[in-house]
């Protein structure tokens, strides 16, 4: 990186090109990871089609329909921190990704609200109440646990990659003519945006 | 051009195009949800399938910039894709005829 180049002294080596394309390689292993989830999804939900459909009348739809705006919204506002950057406006490229961090907070807030709900009507992973349903149903929670989980656990590290790329910025690291960094940060906050766009149907609009 | 960027290859937009594929999300999740309350049987499933992949289209073709991305992150994409499909369509044959 900053290997100092004789021949071209004003002209810093680095592959843009070359990180973006590594940053979608990782990005294909998470479609893999949750591609995975989603065919054993498929493979239930094709074998216990009126249990998931009465599995998932117990989700809230309005919430799940908020959180999906308010991660379509961050996915816009993670974007915006980009283009501010480009056109050197630091400090609204910084705003924006404030207000990212704070949809990914308001997400996982309704995340707390919506699992705290379920185990309070004794529904978790192992629980007596869950046990005593049949199989589709125990199925289709055992999934919603494991892959809202799973994809909330990727929200966590999208928040932490993001406070990096807000200190890098603020640090001037990531510059308006030096931020494939910031770009390889967006392109993973989109991917959890993306694995969502997949979830929410699926899990919270069968009826 | 006119911000001098040492970049090969620079496709700046403006905010404009973002907002516009914003609210298209917005509003292709507004329809979903109204349409998930429409008894559609069994088109029902392909139809949600079908809005999810638009609005992940956008997504990736937009906010990922891919529209705009050398050739080789298009073939990226599509084998990727190809491999999940391939994946889901063995595993269906075994599945449904077993």
């Amino acid at each position: 990186m900053s290997q100092s180049n004789t021949t071209a002294v004003h002209h810093v080596h680095r592959d843009d090109l070359g990180a973006k394309m590594g940053m979608w390689v990782f990005l294909f292993t998470e479609v893999l990871l949750f591609g995975g989830m989603f065919l054993v999804y498929a493979v239930y939900r094709f074998q216990h089609p009126e249990l998931f459909k009465l599995a998932a009348l117990e989700l809230n739809t309005a919430m799940g329909t908020f959180n999906t705006i308010v991660l379509l919204t961050s996915s816009l506002t993670m974007v915006l921190a980009i283009v501010a950057l480009q056109k050197m406006h630091k400090k609204l490229s910084l705003f924006y990704l404030a207000v990212t961090i704070g949809f990914a907070f308001v997400f996982m807030v309704v995340k707390y609200f919506e699992w705290s709900a379920k185990f309070s009507h004794g529904i978790y992973p192992g629980s007596e109440e869950l046990l005593n349903k049949q199989n589709g149903e125990i199925l289709f929670f055992g999934l919603y646990f494991v892959m809202t989980g799973l994809h909330a656990l990727h929200v966590i590290i999208g928040v932490v990659i993001i406070a990096f790329l807000y200190v890098f910025i603020k640090r001037d690291k990531i510059t308006h003519d030096n931020y494939v960094k910031l770009e390889n940060g967006g392109l993973y906050w989109h991917l959890v945006d993306l694995i969502w766009i997949f979830l929410f149907p699926l899990f919270y609009l069968i009826h | 051009m006119e911000h001098g960027n040492t970049e090969h290859k620079e496709h700046s937009h403006g905010y404009g195009i973002y907002i516009l594929v914003w609210l298209a999300l917005i509003a292709l999740t507004s329809i979903t949800v109204t349409v998930a309350g429409v008894d559609f049987g069994k088109i029902a499933l392909p139809i949600a399938l079908f809005i999810a992949a638009v609005k992940s289209m956008l997504v990736i073709n937009f906010f990922m910039h891919i529209k705009y991305e050398d050739a080789i992150f298009k073939v990226f994409l599509l084998l990727s894709g190809m491999t999940l499909l391939v994946i889901f369509i063995l595993t269906f044959f075994d599945v449904f005829y077993r």
